[in-house]
C-alpha cells in the first residue's frame, strides 16, 4: 500500500525520458540508459508485470543555494518505462549503474533461445 | 494548436521539431538558454548556477573516462570538450539494435563566464557522469557587510 503511494507520489512529478540503447543478442536484451548525476542509492530499476520501470533522482551535491544563470536540465528526475514481452526471464533481471550509466540486462527464458527445428520426412 | 497540428504538411518532422519548441518554451518558463546552447539536444546538456562565492557549471556527461575530458578557459569563455565512444557492438543476424538514442562521437560545449569571477582557481570534478565546474567569485565581487561607523 506504501509502495503504491509512492509510485503514484512521485509519476505525478515531471521527469526527464532518459536517453537509451537497446539491443538485443541470443541471450536476451541489454539497455543502457544515460541518468548522469544518479547515484546508486537514488536509482530505482523494478518490474511490475511485464513492466519495467527506470527511475532515478538527480543528486548533484551544489554547495550552498545556487540561483539558475540557465539549465538545459529541467527536471530533477528521469524516468522512462518497457514493455516486456514473455519470453523474457524477469526474475532474472541484472542492473548495474556506473558513472552515470545503467546498464540492465533481460536474458531469455532457457525455452525461448533460438534453436533449430528438425524437419522430419515422412 | 490542434489546427496546426493537424493541417496536412509536406514536412511532418519539421513540424514535430517546431511541436517541441513551443513545448520547451511552455516548460521552460524563467529559464533562458545561452546563446551557445544551440539547438535541442546538444551533448553534454549544461547548467549554470551563480553563489555568493562561485559560479558552478554541471554538464551532464555520463560514460566517460575522466582523463578524456577537456576543460579550459580563454577570455571568459569556458570550454568543455571530449570524446564519448559509442559502445554499440555491430549488428548481425544475432544482434539486433531496436534503439540507439544514447550521444556517441566527439562534442565540444563553450559557455561565456560571468565577468566577476576568477578563472585562475578553477575545479572540476567528475562523478556520477556529471562533470562539476566551480569558478570561485573575485574577492571583490563577494557580496560583503560595510560597517557603519559611529563618529567619535
Amino acid at each position: 500500500m506504501d509502495n503504491r503511494n509512492q509510485a503514484e507520489r512521485s509519476a505525478e512529478q515531471p521527469a526527464l525520458a532518459p536517453a537509451v540503447d537497446v539491443i538485443e543478442d541470443e541471450h536476451g536484451i541489454t539497455l543502457r540508459a544515460d541518468l548522469p548525476g544518479v547515484s546508486k542509492e537514488n536509482l530505482n530499476v523494478r518490474v511490475d508485470g511485464e513492466t519495467l520501470t527506470v527511475e532515478g533522482a538527480i543528486s548533484l551535491g551544489e554547495s550552498g543555494a545556487l540561483t539558475g544563470v540557465y539549465a538545459e536540465v529541467r527536471y530533477a528526475q528521469y524516468r522512462r518505462s518497457f514493455v516486456l514481452s514473455r519470453d523474457l526471464d524477469t526474475s532474472a533481471i541484472d542492473a548495474s549503474i556506473r558513472e552515470g550509466v545503467l546498464q540492465v540486462r533481460v536474458p531469455k527464458r532457457e525455452q525461448a533461445k533460438p534453436r533449430r527445428i528438425e524437419v522430419r520426412s515422412e | 494548436m490542434f489546427a496546426s497540428l493537424t493541417r496536412g504538411s509536406a514536412d511532418p518532422f519539421g513540424d514535430l521539431d517546431w511541436f517541441q519548441r513551443q513545448v520547451e518554451q511552455a516548460l521552460g518558463g524563467g529559464w533562458p538558454s545561452s546563446i551557445r546552447a544551440a539547438s535541442r539536444g546538444a551533448f553534454p546538456p549544461i547548467n549554470m548556477g551563480t553563489g555568493n562565492d562561485a559560479v558552478e557549471i554541471y554538464a551532464f556527461a555520463p560514460g566517460i573516462d575522466p582523463s578524456k575530458l577537456e576543460v579550459s578557459v580563454d577570455r571568459g569563455l569556458l570550454t568543455i570538450a571530449g570524446e564519448r565512444a559509442s559502445d554499440l557492438p555491430p549488428e548481425s543476424d544475432k544482434v539486433s539494435i531496436y534503439s540507439a538514442e544514447r550521444f556517441a562521437g566527439p562534442f565540444r560545449r563553450v559557455v561565456s563566464l560571468p565577468e566577476d569571477v576568477d578563472a585562475s582557481r578553477i575545479e572540476a570534478k567528475y562523478r556520477d557522469g556529471v562533470l562539476r565546474i566551480v569558478v570561485p567569485k573575485r574577492e571583490t565581487a563577494k557580496p560583503r557587510r560595510i560597517e557603519v561607523q559611529g563618529a567619535n
